[in-house]
């Protein structure tokens, strides 16, 4: 008879380096609609700013016409844009 | 326009309005469950390409996201829908969640309006609406100017009439 198998337990390998390890960005396009209150408004909200950073960072997309508002994994950047885009704005992601 | 009173956010509507909103409202929502037409400027600009150089990308991401996001555009604009009177004049009183969701479907409304209007960054919006009322009063163009002009200030309003974020 055969003693009950029992699978090795394997230790996922979480210090794999990937090939290109370059975040992940997500930006957002300045537009002619969106009342600049409005995106000030949504950057407090979706990512936690003060309203002097919200504003900041509103600002650089304006007269940049676009900005990074966040660096990550590209599942999280997808989220984010995504989010982004419920509120109307315009945003993408891409490699840093 | 929206003033803040204790909690929330108050406005008393002229009839006109109560109709226009209405109207709008209506619009976004009949946009939205209707065929979808990617090709439609509009409806490229409420729902981005999130990689704009790579569409099988673009497209396998909105084959799992366009559906909830979808959903949440038509929940907000219902949000507009649900708070104003039925016909006539009268009071909307929104708390947070539904200023929010006010908010949302305002600006998805100017979204759709701007992109119609060929709002450009350099757009005078009172040099095109005279323009507009020079070349014929009574256009639709007219009226569509005079709306999209309208939600920003209303936007505006409901932005200031918040309660501060911490």
């Amino acid at each position: 008879m055969a003693l009950p198998q029992v699978a090795p337990v394997e230790t996922p390998d979480i210090e794999e380096v990937p090939a290109d390890d370059r975040p992940w960005v997500t930006i957002v396009w300045d537009d002619p609609v969106n009342l600049m209150s409005y995106v000030t408004w949504v950057f407090q909200k979706l990512f936690g700013y003060s309203r002097d950073q919200a504003e900041l960072l509103m600002l650089d997309v304006h007269h940049k016409g676009k900005a990074v508002v966040s660096t990550g994994a590209r599942e999280r950047m997808e989220m984010d844009a995504s989010q982004l885009h419920g509120y109307g704005l315009w945003a993408t992601v891409d490699k840093a | 326009m929206f003033r803040r009173n204790g909690n929330q956010c108050v406005a008393t509507f002229a009839v006109d309005e109560v109709r226009v909103l209405r109207k709008v409202a209506g619009e976004v929502v009949g946009l939205l469950m209707d065929g979808f037409d990617h090709t439609d400027p509009v409806v490229g600009r409420l729902f981005p390409d999130i990689y704009p150089d790579r569409p099988d990308d673009s497209a396998e991401f909105r084959l799992y996201t366009e559906g909830d996001l979808k959903t949440g555009k038509i929940d907000t604009a219902g949000a507009i829908l649900a708070a104003l009177p039925d016909d006539g004049p009268g009071e909307v009183r929104l708390d947070g969640e539904e200023a929010e969701a006010w908010l949302r479907a305002i600006n998805d409304a100017r979204l759709a309006m701007g992109t119609r209007l060929d709002i450009k960054p350099d757009t005078d919006l009172g040099e095109e609406l005279d323009a507009a009322v020079v070349d014929d009063p009574a256009s639709s163009r007219v009226f569509q100017l005079s709306v999209y002009a309208y939600l920003g200030y209303l936007q505006e309003s409901l932005l200031n009439s918040l309660p501060e974020l911490p």
